[in-house]
């Protein structure tokens, strides 16, 4: 797939205050790609740049292979849908949507038909002559998400745009935009806070943290192998401990840890100290002598909660008094108290040098 | 809410007493003024005789007093334009554009809602004696236009708000041009509040006495014209002309009221 927004070396500051630094970053034609971070990591930063909101201190912005760094927002091939939605309280529904069109001096006859084509799309065919105030708040994401489109965009930029839904609702646009994305081939720039649906929607995740980027990729390979510390433990629950590089053969190193002596696939240096980071749901009640498995040792539970789809244990490790989180399958329960023998599959421990 | 308001007051007795004493006096001399506009007789004094209209016809055919209406109304008009058009350009670009200074320019436009009219009255006077400018009708507008810029660039500014301006923003987006973003997103928006501060610098304009006496010479507003007539002892006239002016100034606060609180509530 050819690139379709090319960021290079994009810096933002405020005074003194690093809001971006150095971001390369290339989104191919059609993908859903993801920003994620927590608040003022630079993502709706980032964001707004691609838009033409605002100017980068540094670096440059290529969309379809054209430098658009210094062009302002009405005259980029991006359209956005704003946090607020931002729809015009002063204007019908079709008005609202319509509106690029006509800025683009469209055909009234076209326009509407268009203007219908993309409501029908949203799911709201024949609420053209609704005010703004009459729709629900789902219904406004809608007619947001159809004035953006209908001007048919190379890209187009979402800002948290369902961060304001209860969470059904937001589910249910996860799944609609996700929909909607795949049938128009439009390449998506979805910004938010939350992990899961970064995950849930987008093809690629980027994330964020004090004006960098952490980690680029799918989302399965961000979750499992993560790149940075940071992306370990943004992403989800992790159990981070330390450990001294004992020795190294090919792919892999030895590592000593408060586990014992780990052999954990990566490189590294011998004598350096690197991180090891296993997800809570990996680490399973077992005694570890089943070939790929690596036991861990006695974990001594402190506290239980149920969360349907598993258990959450609280407790520490025997040995090292090291503080850890595991998730149990559903049928797996277990008191406080009790002791259980963990172990890991090799190949789940991951290796953090950054 | 008027219902409460109502139960609440009925509830304590000598609360409601209280307010009903306050506006019995607050609005006893407009009773008495509008009363008096229809008496029969020579003087606006009880007893009343009537109820007559002559005195309304007689205002209607004096030509002098025509010319003060229309005088006081054209001011109005063309000095609340004015307080608007530069409130909204003042007000534009303050809340859109990082100007330096923007707090002491603030401060320096609302200002003069703090001078007394007597004060402005007599700088005025003497900034046009120097500049050679003539006591006219058009340094009454001047006089009016410094009094209502304040009021009309403080409503104004409170209405263009970072969720106005993220509409402004979402039309630049669509492809809107800066003209097209002003024309198509930014008044409609402010409607209500332009029109609120146009009939609020109207109705200041239509009462203000002092600026316009001290300023005014041969043409005159209404208030002035009402002073010289008051001067020759009292008459049914001036009640009528009153009257007038009182019935427009309560029809301009309904027309604002309408305009920006009616318009609230609708959202």
């Amino acid at each position: 797939m050819s690139p379709m927004v090319e960021i290079k070396g994009i810096s933002k500051s405020y005074g003194k205050t690093v809001a971006l630094s150095e971001i390369d970053l290339t989104i191919a034609e059609g993908q859903f790609f993801a920003l994620v971070g927590p608040s003022g990591s630079g993502k709706t930063t980032l964001l707004h740049i691609l838009g033409g909101f605002i100017e980068p201190s540094a670096g440059r912005v290529l969309i379809a292979g054209q430098d658009v760094s210094s062009q302002p927002p009405a005259r980029r091939p991006t359209t956005s849908m704003f946090q607020d939605y931002a729809l015009f309280p002063h204007m019908s529904v079709g008005a609202n949507v319509g509106f690029g069109l006509l800025m683009r001096k469209v055909p009234r006859t076209q326009r509407l038909s268009r203007v219908a084509a993309a409501l029908e799309m949203v799911g709201l065919s024949g609420m053209n002559a609704r005010r703004i105030h009459q729709l629900s708040g789902g219904q406004q994401q809608r007619v947001a998400l159809a004035r953006a489109l209908v001007v048919e965009p190379k890209v187009l930029l979402l800002d948290e745009p369902l961060g304001a839904l209860d969470l059904n609702l937001r589910r249910q646009m996860q799944q609609e935009l996700l929909h909607i994305q795949k049938k128009v081939g439009t390449t998506f720039v979805h910004v938010t806070h939350d992990q899961e649906e970064a995950m849930s929607i987008a093809d690629v995740i980027a994330v964020m943290n004090n004006g960098h980027l952490e980690d680029v990729g799918p989302p399965a390979r961000v979750y499992i192998k993560p790149k940075t510390r940071f992306s370990a433990t943004f992403m989800g629950e992790s159990n981070m401990f330390e450990g001294t590089v004992a020795g190294r053969s090919g792919e892999s190193i030895e590592v000593d840890t408060a586990f014992g002596r780990l052999k954990v696939p990566g490189v590294a240096e011998p004598g350096a100290r690197v991180s090891l980071s296993i997800r809570p749901e990996q680490i399973m009640a077992a005694d570890g002598d089943t070939p790929g498995q690596v036991p861990l040792g006695v974990l001594q539970v402190d506290e239980v909660s149920f969360f349907g789809t598993h258990h959450r244990c609280l407790g520490r490790h025997v040995k090292s008094n090291l503080p850890m989180i595991i998730r149990l399958p559903q049928h797996q329960a277990v008191g406080i108290g009790e002791k259980l023998n963990i172990a890991v599959q090799r190949e789940d421990i991951v290796l953090l040098t950054q | 809410m008027l219902k409460n308001f109502l139960q609440t007051m009925f509830n304590n007795i000598p609360a409601a007493v209280y307010v009903a004493l306050i506006y019995f006096f607050i609005f006893l001399p407009v009773a008495v003024l509008v009363l008096f506009s229809f008496q029969d007789s020579l003087l606006p004094i009880p007893p009343f005789q009537g109820p007559s209209l002559r005195w309304y016809q007689a205002i209607f055919a004096d030509f002098r007093i025509m010319e003060a209406l229309w005088n006081s109304l054209m001011v109005g008009v063309v000095s609340a334009a004015l307080s608007c058009f530069l409130g909204f350009l003042a007000a534009y670009g303050l809340a859109r554009y990082p100007v330096r200074g923007s707090g002491a320019i603030q401060w320096l436009l609302v200002a003069p809602l703090s001078v007394s009219y007597l004060i402005i009255g007599m700088g005025l006077l003497i900034t046009f004696k120097t500049l050679a400018i003539p006591k006219s009708l058009s340094a009454v507008i001047i006089g009016h236009v410094v009094i209502n810029l304040p009021l009309a660039f403080a409503i104004i500014y409170s209405q263009m708000g970072e969720h106005h301006a993220n509409l402004e923003r979402a039309g630049r987006d669509l492809g809107a041009a800066e003209w097209q973003v002003l024309v198509l997103i930014t008044l409609p928006l402010l409607w209500p509040a332009l029109m609120a501060s146009f009939f609020l610098s109207f109705t200041l304009s239509w009462d203000e006495f002092i600026i316009a006496l001290l300023v005014s010479r041969f043409d005159v507003t209404l208030p002035v014209e009402i002073w010289s007539l008051l001067r020759s002892g009292l008459n049914p006239k001036t009640n009528a002309i009153g009257s007038m002016v009182f019935i427009v100034s309560i029809f301009l606060v309904i027309i604002t009221e309408i305009a920006v609180f009616g318009r609230r509530k609708s959202k």
